[in-house]
């Protein structure tokens, strides 16, 4: 018998990532009404930290997450179990404006690793400047939101999870179907 | 709750509104309160009391070290709209927006200082109402 994937396929985990204290609590309403699970961390380098990926070398990421012991990391191989399974995240949802690393900093580096390029990320900011949003949009962001975030807008992130998700279906079967093969059924 | 009391409180939320001190974000801060989450608006609401008076701190030592670090106030004054803003908070959002402006253009210290004195008496006002608007949510 080959090994069922278990997931509920309503269940979307957001990552939220803002540095203010209102900002995050607001966020993490509005995700959950949205009957999404919701991590909210407060600056870049912990939304990093939580994925596993290290700070100084985002590229990289492969040898970083084999010398992260310690952190509820994932490797490169389980990644996708673990994305099947619906403990990774579905989607990052960040402020721009955040002391350190920008929500535009912490964009490139998950566009840039290998294990979380895919992940769609949007990001959020009180201020609409057109350079800005174009900028983001260009550089990998499902959607740029402006603050204060409603209801509305967290209706408009399901397509971006959806489609994420499907990606993730049609890999899993490919995975499942080996598993099967050599299991010898 | 009596229907007199209700209605008072209706009335209290309904001029706030009216006066302009809460806007439509505020809305839709009730409409994300529910029989699981019965006190979102009062602890959000008081999150923001404890966030704005630390501010306001930083804001006043900020305005008293020489000299006037006005990337930093600015910073504060960012934050502070930022967290009014998401409140639905709409007069404090608005008044932060022009204090700084004020200190974009550099203005006079003194001219400075008598703004930010007027936003927090305004602000104290505020808090006053938005506590009471806060109970009226829960009850």
């Amino acid at each position: 018998m080959g090994m069922a994937i278990d997931r509920d396929d309503t269940q979307f985990h957001v990552l939220a990532v803002d540095d203010s204290l209102i900002d995050r609590k607001l966020i993490e309403r509005l995700l959950k009404t949205s009957s999404f699970q919701v991590t909210a961390v407060d600056s870049g380098s912990k939304a990093l930290e939580f994925l596993g990926l290290n700070n100084n070398d985002a590229d990289d990421d492969e040898e970083d997450e084999q010398r992260d012991s310690n952190t509820e990391s994932v490797s490169s191989d389980e990644d996708q179990d673990h994305q099947d399974l619906g403990l990774g995240v579905n989607l990052i949802i960040t402020d721009y404006c955040m002391p350190g690393m920008t929500g535009y900093d912490l964009l490139k580096k998950i566009k840039k690793s290998s294990s979380f390029k895919d992940i769609p990320v949007v990001i959020m900011s009180s201020e609409n400047i057109p350079s800005r949003i174009s900028r983001c949009l260009e550089d990998g962001a499902e959607e740029f939101l402006l603050k204060p975030v409603q209801l509305s807008d967290v209706n408009k992130l399901r397509p971006h999870l959806v489609k994420g998700r499907s990606k993730d279906i049609d890999s899993s079967h490919k995975t499942t179907s080996t598993r099967l093969i050599t299991s010898g059924n | 709750m009596d229907r007199y009391g209700m209605q008072n409180q209706i009335a209290c939320i309904r001029s706030l509104f009216d006066q302009g001190y809460l806007d439509e974000q505020f809305i839709q801060l009730e409409e994300l309160q529910d029989d699981a989450n019965p006190n979102f608006v009062q602890e959000i609401v008081t999150l923001f009391y404890t966030d704005s008076t630390r501010l306001i701190q930083n804001i006043e030592l900020t305005l008293n070290s020489r000299p006037i670090n006005f990337s930093k106030l600015d910073d504060y004054m960012h934050q502070f709209k930022g967290s009014s803003s998401s409140i639905g908070a709409k007069k404090v959002t608005s008044e932060c927006a022009v204090f700084r402006q004020y200190c974009a253009a550099g203005n006079a210290e003194a001219y400075i200082k008598q703004e930010h004195a007027i936003l927090r008496k305004k602000l104290e006002f505020y808090f006053q109402m938005m506590g009471q608007a806060a109970v009226a949510q829960t009850t």
